[in-house]
């Protein structure tokens, strides 16, 4: 109990904008038309990708004098997170960009 | 520029990244919230992604570590080369890949997203600066889950992986779910030494592995847009689990921004199929043998003259897309008929179910690319009151979501399932490749109505062959 209080307490500040944060994702995605699912869960897909960041993070400061198997996760972590991003936001793009054309006609 | 900030203890730089990440947050919520309006969407996406970008960037230039060290050069030049192949990669397939292949090719980012999240967790586990274990391991499960789990929709979506369904799943599932508690209790009691933990923890992996196969296998595949969703909601919150070990703002913002959104999102899609989160993870789909003791009739075929006549001549055609148009690519050959139609003074209009094809949104996406004007496409609520005046319904690879099974018969898997009534519709042409069920996998008795004919073939050729019917009228 100790333990969970103390967890509380230093982690204040994240426990804060997770629990906004989780109200702010509902509010945010209601009466979506169907026809935007599909793009909308891939946008959210790409924005998942911000663990780019932590791969970022760690590679960074990785101790690169010597290839060690946390170096070489590490970079892995970096192309897949890039992949997800980079991937997610074109290929949303792309879904969008169908609806756009149609609009301009 | 790195001058100390007078006062707070802190460098400019450190203040330009916070600020950074609060900006990249805001981004975030407000290209979340343009992307769930049509004519916003676009730009929805491109906020998002700057705010991608920003905090991408100012990570490189101003992260400092724990002893206050910047990133040195030679590790931005291996991270720089990292990013470099993961967006040359991604944005090529993104590019190349055919409309039709979209979810698949969501699922696969996803996994990738999840594996990233997996392997940062693996790495911090084993820094000793580290003090928050438990959100490290949940952070590895979850991101674990979403990749092989999003591996295996993938698969499954892309007919490599096969529906498994068997009774026990369920209590195997809930079995390596408690030995995946059971492993993380263990660990955090942390009363085995340090080596010991890290075979502990491959093994925590490889078992979390395992329960995102587990996991999806026995859901059918009809419903891997829900669990495609669901996974994506994963890999959010697996993402703000790695933030919290860095106690990284945008992380834990855009995390669980992208697991709360998701969630809903699920809901929401499960709700269009009128079906609950529940069902769709527990009640296997499809498979069943419900209807059988029916009579099944008899099957009446339709030539290409005869149903170019039928079309040619009526007022009000119908058209009801299915996956079948999308494997095909037949989606402009048939914006070819419909033009064709309309200079006979047909009225041509497009129904839309919102789960035809595999993803909602595909049809739209696919007759959008064939240049299908926006107004023709009409949603299954605002078409079903017209169908009993409509002459004909074309149902171009269609099955489950025009089977009226879904209306009447309560032993059907897809009982409940809204559906667009083409059964009521004066004539019903319906283009298939055989007599083989839809993807859930459930005898269709519209197929022997009698007021249905068959045109058996592949989409694009029946539909070729139509047109080049109607201009020989």
């Amino acid at each position: 109990m100790d333990n969970l209080i103390a967890f509380f307490y230093t982690n204040k500040e994240a426990i804060f904008i997770i629990v906004l944060t989780i109200f702010l994702g509902f509010e945010v995605i209601s009466n979506v038309p169907s026809v935007l699912h599909t793009p909308l869960m891939s946008g959210a897909n790409a924005i998942s990708g911000v663990i780019i960041i932590g791969g970022i993070i760690l590679v960074g400061h990785a101790d690169t004098s010597t290839l060690n198997i946390n170096l070489v996760l590490g970079i892995l972590a970096v192309i897949f997170g890039t992949l997800n991003v980079a991937g997610g936001f074109v290929v949303t793009d792309r879904m969008l960009e169908m609806f756009e054309k149609k609009r301009k006609k | 520029m790195d001058t100390a900030v007078s006062n707070l203890g802190v460098t400019t730089g450190e203040v330009i990244l916070e600020f950074s990440y609060l900006l990249a947050a805001v981004f975030f919520v407000i290209g979340l919230k343009l992307l769930s309006h049509p004519q916003t969407a676009r730009r929805g996406n491109m906020w998002a992604a700057a705010g991608m970008l920003l905090a991408m960037i100012t990570t490189l230039i101003f992260h400092k570590s724990e002893a206050g060290g910047g990133i040195q050069m030679v590790n931005l030049i291996i991270i720089l080369v990292a990013i470099a192949t993961g967006t040359v990669l991604g944005s090529v397939i993104a590019r190349r890949i055919q409309m039709t292949a979209m979810p698949q090719l969501v699922s696969i980012f996803n996994a990738t997203g999840g594996a990233a999240s997996a392997l940062v967790a693996l790495i911090e586990f084993s820094n000793p600066d580290n003090e928050s274990t438990l959100v490290t391991l949940l952070g590895l499960v979850i991101g674990s889950i979403a990749f092989s789990g999003s591996m295996i929709a993938y698969g499954k979506l892309d007919g490599k992986v096969g529906d498994v369904f068997a009774g026990f799943m369920k209590y195997l599932n809930l079995f390596i779910l408690l030995v995946v508690v059971l492993f993380i209790i263990y660990i955090m009691a942390g009363n085995t030494p340090m080596e010991t933990q890290q075979v502990l923890v491959y093994v925590l992996l490889a078992v979390a592995l395992v329960y995102g196969v587990t996991f999806v296998l026995p859901i059918g595949g009809a419903d891997m847009p829900v669990v495609i969703s669901l996974l994506n909601s994963f890999t959010g919150i697996a993402a703000a689990m790695a933030g919290f070990i860095y106690q990284n703002q945008a992380m834990i913002l855009g995390g669980i921004f992208v697991g709360s959104a998701g969630t809903i999102l699920t809901v929401l899609m499960c709700k269009a199929m009128n079906r609950s989160l529940l069902n769709v993870i527990i009640g296997s789909f499809g498979g069943g043998g419900a209807g059988v003791d029916r009579e099944q009739g008899i099957v009446k075929e339709i030539t290409a003259s005869d149903a170019a006549v039928l079309l040619s001549y009526s007022s009000k055609v119908v058209i009801v897309p299915g996956y079948g148009l999308a494997v095909a690519q037949a989606q402009h050959v048939c914006n070819d008929m419909a033009k064709l139609l309309e200079n006979e003074g047909v009225e041509v209009k497009f129904a839309i179910h919102p789960v035809a094809g595999r993803m909602p949104g595909h049809m739209n996406v696919l007759l959008a690319e064939a240049e299908v004007p926006y107004e023709k496409l009409v949603e299954m609520d605002d078409i079903n009151p017209d169908m009993p005046n409509t002459d004909v319904v074309l149902v171009i690879g269609a099955n489950d979501v025009v089977n009226p099974a879904a209306l009447d018969d309560p032993s059907s898997p897809i009982y409940g399932m809204p559906i667009i009534k083409v059964h009521e519709a004066k004539n019903v042409v319906v283009m298939k490749r055989g007599m083989g069920k839809g993807y859930a996998a459930i005898e269709n008795f519209l197929f022997f109505a009698d007021n249905t004919r068959m045109f058996f073939g592949s989409a694009k050729d029946s539909l070729q062959k139509l047109v080049n019917e109607i201009k020989n009228l």
